[in-house]
């Protein structure tokens, strides 16, 4: 499901052995991942067919749960990461004991970094033919899909390269609930027909009510399945809902009991993010955050978002080894921007840092400029000695400049290009240029 | 922490006329988006040190008192 | 000439009483010829005045005091208002609407631009800094006060569309320093669903005779750039077009997932590596840095002139 790229410049590793990824406001579209148990939880209250599972967080439980259903079943890792099968967090158990010895070894198995939250415990149905529902946003057209697959089971983006013929799909308005003939046209584009199209059609239809109602950006039953008496059934599902609609979600949420502190992002934030985010929440004046946490020694204080991703590429062309990613912006009071400098300016390893922005219109040069000069100063530290460089151009920026004159550090102005001030810093680093101001 | 000093960008100056008077200073407090003016007892004027270098250079507070009897002073200049 | 806007653009604020909306009102009379800003919307604070500007409580009473059809709106409420504000402006005929919020749940986007689409509207945004037409109007925060938009933006004819606001304003910059002036500048937002996209956007430019290239600024994430890339290629557009990608770096971090049902229905092509390959294919040039962007644009012109 999930496409891992190889990372051949970057430590794959950060300083206490967890996986180095962004935090999820740094990946594209931004969304909340729901445990399988919590998305079969939801396609349930909306009035698709599950089967009588159980989510445990024992062995024991599994047990109380195995011997519940009766007959055999399937143990299942609850991880936010994809290959579980392949792990071994998937297992089958004939009796109430060997489920129950699976479960205490599923809890036990790290999945990708993960520790699994615990165990779903389903009865092995008796499958005659599975098949896929989903439903996606379409950025384009501006409009979310429906999509359905009599070729369930496996990926989806497999099924379309392969077999298109197998996968239909419809787009639907976001004026009007989502009909359900429509979910039937998608359905009988595969060639289904007969009761397995009326009994697939609502439920589709459903998945697609839901997707809207949840702000969901990924809906998705796989496999949903036909049991031998032709009957359906929710198999797995994977339900990711947009971050920015958390606030009015607050409901499910609850009821599902995701804590408004889980970000679910893709690994754990590390201390140093922590106290980034902290930094950002001093006051309610602008932005420094979306601190994200690398091992090299330049430490960076830059903005906004979009010269902040300009930034980076720009250190890492010329060689530079950035110690943190960040974005400041919206006019940061000067001690926030004291704040994130000092935070940077502590981590071990860094040398220097880099203080650079496209050109700002709304935060004030001055303002971070006295606010980087006073990190240093509370750090005993030599302004002139520990920011490389500051590009900073635009709002008020003769005052700041005042400022950084009268303590020598080495500024530009718009003329030189953000990609140039970053080579500067780089170079400074790396001991191939004199340190101090610049005439 | 360390020995640098609360303000190290910006200082203000109150005449004593203005720092005395409870209508400026109330009037001084209320001007400055960045809280540098409070009233201490007796309505007298207090200046909040922490809050000095996060002056925004409004000037706000220079029209809000008698002309001449607050002044803001970059120590970068 | 210019696109979407004119010296004579009328425009309203909603949302004008907000701390930002305040600065950006000021800014947006204060810039070139002087913004037509014939009122302000905040439910609640009809009667008052925002730098002149009448504030009014409905957009029925803002168009009704103005006496005829208006133009535009900048939408800046907060995001779980931002969708009514702006269904009143389009009810009342509104047909450029510029949205500033940030952080609406794509949802609401969607209905915005559904029912926009239906009253033959075009949104600009979210989360973006608006559009200007140097030296003559901006509409929304974009260049910051009229003094520091003068320093960046000049006059000329190359069109700049952004996904990032404040990239918008280096590179025109970076124009305006190297001798190119801006037709004009738009900054799109920065979200997964946008009002307009650049494909969406190239017909107006390619039917303003000023506009002689486009620059664009693009990021991870998306599939407008292959958009894009397909409008050129099938409308064998008269524009040259000069890209800058920012983020390549993220392709290289493990955990961003680019694998999902949506590559079904959008296409496979979210990295950035694989966006600069599309970009290309389609003819259009793709800078390494923001300081070779006028020299690739020169180079482009001069070869249109030559053929």
């Amino acid at each position: 499901m999930r496409i891992i790229l190889p990372i051949p410049d970057f430590p794959s590793e950060s300083g206490d052995g967890t996986a180095v990824a962004p935090p999820s406001s740094l990946t594209f579209p931004p969304a909340m991942r729901f445990f399988e148990y919590e998305a079969r939880e939801i396609v349930k209250r909306e009035g698709i067919p599950v089967t009588d599972y159980g989510f445990v967080t024992t062995a024991d439980e599994a047990r109380e749960v195995a011997a519940r259903i009766g007959g055999s079943t399937v143990i299942k890792s609850q991880v936010l990461t994809g290959g579980r099968m392949k792990a071994g967090g998937v297992q089958f158990a004939d009796t109430p004991d060997e489920a129950a010895q699976h479960a205490e070894n599923i809890l036990k198995l790290e999945i990708n970094g993960h520790m699994p939250r615990g165990v779903l415990v389903d009865p092995k149905a008796a499958v005659k033919q599975e098949y896929y529902a989903g439903v996606v946003w379409d950025g384009i057209r501006k409009k979310p899909v429906m999509l359905f697959s009599d070729m369930g089971g496996i990926d989806i983006e497999e099924v379309a390269e392969k077999h298109p013929d197998h996968v239909g799909r419809g787009h639907f308005s976001n004026l009007t609930e989502p009909p359900e003939f429509l979910a039937k046209e998608v359905i009988a584009q595969t060639g289904v027909t007969g009761s397995q199209l009326q009994r697939a059609t609502p439920i589709l239809a459903r998945l697609a009510r839901l997707f809207v109602k949840y702000d969901m950006t990924l809906a998705e039953i796989n496999p949903l399945v036909e049991l031998e008496d032709g009957k359906f059934v929710a198999l797995d599902a994977h339900m990711d809902m947009e971050n920015e609609a958390r606030p009015r979600q607050k409901a499910i949420l609850k009821d599902l009991g995701v804590a408004d502190e889980e970000t679910r992002e893709a690994r754990e934030a590390t201390e140093f993010e922590i106290a980034g985010e902290a930094v950002d929440g001093m006051d309610h004046r602008g932005v420094a955050g979306n601190v994200t946490e690398f091992d090299g020694n330049l430490g960076l204080v830059i903005g906004a978002g979009g010269g902040s991703l300009t930034l980076f590429d720009a250190v890492r062309k010329y060689g530079g080894k950035p110690a943190n990613y960040c974005e400041i912006g919206g006019n940061p009071s000067v001690a926030k921007a004291c704040g994130l400098a000092k935070l940077v300016l502590s981590k071990p390893g860094v040398d220097k840092i880099a203080v650079m922005m496209s050109i700002v219109s709304n935060t004030r040069v001055d303002i971070v400029a006295r606010g980087v000069i006073k990190a240093c100063l509370e750090l005993n530290m030599d302004p002139a000695e520990k920011i490389a460089i500051f590009r900073i151009p635009g709002a008020w920026e003769d005052e700041g400049y005042k400022i950084l004159d009268k303590y020598g550090v080495e500024y530009c102005d718009r003329s030189v290009s953000m990609h140039q001030a970053a080579k500067r810093a780089v170079e400074k680093i790396q001991g191939d240029v004199p340190t101090g101001a610049a005439a | 922490m360390s020995a640098v000093a609360e303000n190290l960008f910006i200082n203000v100056e109150v005449d004593d006329s203005a720092a005395g008077d409870p209508a400026i200073v109330t009037k001084l407090v209320d001007a400055c988006p960045v809280d540098i003016f409070a009233a201490g007892e007796g309505g007298a004027l207090e200046i909040v040190t922490g809050n000095l270098d996060e002056c925004v250079l409004c000037n706000l507070c220079i029209a809000a008192a008698p002309e001449g009897t607050v002044r803001v002073i970059k120590l970068y200049e | 000439m210019s696109i979407l806007l004119t010296e004579n653009t009328t425009f309203i604020v909603q949302g004008i009483t907000g701390r930002e909306a305040v600065n950006l009102t000021r800014e947006c009379l204060d810039y070139g010829v002087g913004a037509k800003i014939v009122g302000g919307v905040t439910p609640g604070r009809k009667g008052r005045e925002v730098h002149g500007v009448p504030v009014f409580d409905t957009v029925a009473q803002a168009v009704a005091h103005h006496g005829s059809p208006i133009d535009g709106s900048v939408v800046t409420v907060p995001p779980a208002f931002t969708k009514d504000a702006v269904l009143e402006a389009l009810e009342h005929d509104i047909k450029l609407i510029v949205i500033v919020t940030e952080r609406i749940p794509r949802r609401d986007v969607a209905q915005m631009v559904e029912r926009a689409n239906e009253k033959g509207a075009r949104i600009i945004g979210p989360n973006c800094l608006g559009l200007i037409v140097p030296d003559v109007i901006k509409m929304g925060g974009i260049g910051g006060p009229a003094k520091d938009a003068a320093k960046a933006y000049t006059p000329g004819s190359i069109g700049v569309m952004s996904r990032s606001g404040g990239m918008t304003t280096e590179i025109s910059s970076t124009l305006t320093a190297a001798g190119l002036g801006q037709s004009t500048a738009v900054s799109i937002g920065g979200d997964a669903i946008i009002g307009s996209t650049y494909a969406e956007l190239m017909p107006l430019f390619e039917a303003d005779e000023e506009t002689q290239a486009i620059v664009i600024y693009t990021e991870p994430g998306g599939r407008m750039e292959a958009e894009l890339a397909n409008w050129v290629t099938e409308n064998q557009s008269r524009l040259p077009i000069v890209a800058f990608m920012a983020g390549k770096f993220m392709d290289e971090m493990p955990g961003m997932s680019f694998g999902h049902a949506g590559t079904i229905v959008e296409g496979k092509a979210d990295t950035a590596a694989e966006k600069i390959v599309r970009l290309r294919e389609a003819g259009i040039a793709v800078a390494e840095e923001i300081a070779e962007i006028p020299g690739l644009v020169k180079d482009l012109i001069g070869e249109k002139v030559a053929s």
